[in-house]
């Protein structure tokens, strides 16, 4: 072999770990122009990482609730009908609310899909029991009820079958109800008056968390506060009519049915079940203003897509400010480069290829892009605890200061942010990425210097 | 007699748009190993020039340079890079320390770019803290540059020339900056350097350094004008 092929045989890379700490030392030489550097991406990394766990926590929570409904269920509910269709009669009028026991039995008769059909009535009465008192929600239902809803009892039993065709009058109470009632008692066996009538307690259920807002109403639904008694009493003993003379004149609601709860067969038919169920409803209602027909498997296909909106919108907002951290990166480098045209021009005298000069001022940029992304990734996983932190502030405040906060308390405490793993390792490369997409320019523009010039630079 | 570089017919030419400078017009000069030749001339004679294409640092126009055996006008910018870290050791005017680095890690740095990037050893450690006592900074190996004396900083800088042991020293006015006292020390060292074999290749314009080496060259508008000292020639 001749001397100069001996010479200059192969050239492997530079050792890493060596450029890597001699990155670190240049950078620790300016630790506040570095850290500074560094901010636009640890705001941005941060950004990511915060904002894909709230949402994913806001939609965990929205999941949660809508498959409280229940994923194979449909509901359709009695709405408030407008008022120019009232009845007048006299001082008052008549609010006829939409469902009626004529729809249930054409529903559970033509659908072939719907394995369940339960109807249920609801309306707000004061239940008392001695000298208290509480306004509950009265559930007139049927045995089926607790199937539907995945609801447990604590004590006793449900009502059955039989309790409703035998119009029996019995009552099952939730546990919220049974607490404000009978404080240190045991309700079962005892009565609550209800409208004048006293109910026996045959049961209690187990406390039933709230299921997402269904119909028009932007709160969720509370079970606390139910007290469930069979369809056909209710119907027999309270009559249709809720009639409410409050107000000088009176006004009056005929409502048959509140709520009837469909369960479908199978998942995968859940939808076109709706459809056909919507034509069915047309054949006992003109207009379909008095009804609404909810599918939580609709609502849970709508929070994806609103999901995927929100992601969108949010990387946008978050590739900016990466972006813009970058283009930071990329300008002190670029000043770094000039700063240290010297330095580069020694290091070139001493040996270094222009490959290594490249490789240096690069790793420089990744070393600083890496770094900010980490600390931009400690930042979003401490979001969870950055909220936890608020919720017990503003709790402590309301305690202090009454009710004027609790609005904004609910709100941070129905927000539960959840890192998604996989944005950890992504946001580390993305940043990564984002270091040698701006480092390369400085870095080739560092190692382009002629060696003579450099020497020379004052 | 072997030879440790060789120029011939060298040229440098500078194209500067509307017109060519010809800083180098055809420069031959042998350099026998363990030499110490004194490089002198006026600004703008080409001794700059010169130096830089002895140091690797350039490639020239026209002409030959084999530094070792190893013909060197026309080898990529990579190998120029590699000749310069083991066969040339640099000695600067200004010295031209990492200022951020302490003694130790000046005198470091042309290991970093050693062939095959070989990790620094134990014993390039005991090597760096030899050649540091060597040049006298024994007890200042964390000292950094802005703690040194110039001459304390030139001799960070020789021992740095001489840690990937080369076989060329090229020293560019190492005195210029230093007052008498230390001029010698620094001209100590290069002669004990010459003594123990190395060649050195040295530019300055005072005659009283030149007259130290072992042959004095005099160059004039970017050719050889003469072997000698020519007194006072060197100032214009």
């Amino acid at each position: 072999m001749s001397p100069e092929k001996e010479f200059f045989r192969e050239k492997p890379m530079p050792n890493l770990l060596r450029t890597i700490q001699l990155a670190m030392k240049s950078l620790l030489l300016h630790k506040l122009r570095s850290g500074l550097t560094m901010l636009g991406i640890v705001f941005g990394v941060f950004s990511v990482i915060a904002m894909l766990a709230i949402g994913r926590g806001a939609s965990e929570q929205a999941q949660a609730q809508v498959l409280k409904l229940g994923a194979t269920n449909i509901i359709i509910r009695s709405d408030k009908p407008p008022k120019e269709s009232a009845v007048n009669s006299g001082g008052g009028s008549v609010l006829r609310y939409g469902l009626l026991r004529k729809d249930f039995a054409l529903l559970e008769k033509t659908v072939p899909t719907v394995s369940q059909a339960i109807p249920i009535r609801e309306m707000n009465k004061a239940a008392r029991h001695k000298d208290r008192e509480v306004t509950a929600r009265i559930v007139g239902c049927t045995a089926d009820y607790t199937g539907i809803n995945d609801l447990h009892m604590a004590q006793g039993r449900f009502l059955s079958d039989e309790d409703r065709q035998q119009k029996k009058n019995i009552c099952v109470l939730a546990s919220g109800t049974a607490d404000e009632l009978f404080q240190y008692e045991n309700p079962v066996g005892q009565s609550v008056k209800i409208a004048d009538r006293y109910y026996s307690i045959v049961g209690v259920t187990m406390p039933r968390q709230a299921s997402a807002a269904i119909g028009g109403s932007m709160s969720g639904q509370n079970y606390d506060l139910d007290i469930y008694i069979p369809l056909e009493t209710m119907r027999v003993r309270m009559g249709d009519l809720n009639i409410d003379r409050s107000t000088g004149s009176f006004s009056a609601e005929y409502w048959e049915l509140s709520q009837i709860t469909l369960r479908v067969t199978s998942q995968d038919l859940v939808l076109q079940t709706a459809n056909v169920i919507r034509e069915t409803m047309k054949q006992n209602h003109k207009s379909d203003g008095d009804y609404s027909i909810v599918v939580p498997l609709e609502l849970l296909k709508q929070a994806e897509q609103i999901r995927v909106i929100f992601n969108v919108v949010l990387g946008s907002i978050a590739a900016i400010s990466l972006l813009v951290g970058g283009i930071g990166i990329m300008n002190i480098m670029l000043a770094t480069v000039t700063e240290r045209t010297r330095e580069i021009g020694i290091r070139r005298a001493l040996g270094a290829k222009r490959h290594d000069i490249t490789v240096q001022f690069l790793t420089e940029t990744v070393v600083l892009a890496g770094t900010g992304g980490l600390i931009g990734i400690g930042l979003g996983l401490a979001t969870p605890l950055a909220f936890a932190l608020i919720r017990a502030v503003v709790q402590r405040l309301n305690v202090a200061g009454g009710q004027s906060a609790s609005e904004f308390s609910q709100m941070f405490a129905e927000m539960n942010p959840t890192p998604v793993p996989a944005s950890l390792p992504l946001a580390f490369f993305i940043s990564v990425g984002i270091g040698v997409m701006f480092g390369m320019y400085p870095a080739l523009a560092a190692a382009k210097l002629d060696p003579i010039e450099a020497l020379r630079h004052e | 007699m072997e030879l440790a570089a060789q120029v011939t017919d060298l040229q440098k030419h500078y194209d500067l748009g509307s017109v060519v400078v010809k800083a180098l017009r055809g420069v031959t000069i042998d350099f026998p190993k363990g030499d110490f030749v004194a490089i002198m001339g006026s600004s703008g004679s080409g001794k700059s020039t010169l130096l830089n294409l002895l140091g690797a640092l350039d490639r020239p126009t026209f002409g030959e340079y084999t530094i070792g055996g190893i013909p060197v006008s026309s080898i990529s910018d990579d190998d120029l890079s590699a000749i310069r870290n083991e066969m040339i050791g640099f000695i600067f005017q200004s010295y031209n320390l990492i200022p951020q680095y302490t003694v130790v890690e000046n005198i470091e740095v042309p290991l970093h770019y050693r062939k095959g990037y070989p990790p620094i050893s134990n014993e390039d450690k005991q090597h760096i803290e030899h050649l540091a006592e060597t040049v006298g900074l024994g007890d200042r190996l964390d000292h950094r540059p802005y703690q040194l004396s110039g001459g304390q900083q030139q001799r960070v800088a020789i021992a740095r020339a001489l840690v990937n042991d080369p076989q060329i020293i090229l020293a560019d006015e190492p005195t210029g900056n230093l007052d008498s006292a230390t001029e010698a020390e620094i001209m100590g060292m290069l002669l004990k350097l010459n003594a123990e074999g190395r060649t050195i290749i040295m530019v300055t314009h005072e005659d009283e350094v030149a007259k130290l080496a072992k042959r004095q060259i005099f160059m004039k508008d970017g050719v050889v004008a003469g072997e000698g000292i020519f007194p006072g020639k060197a100032h214009a």
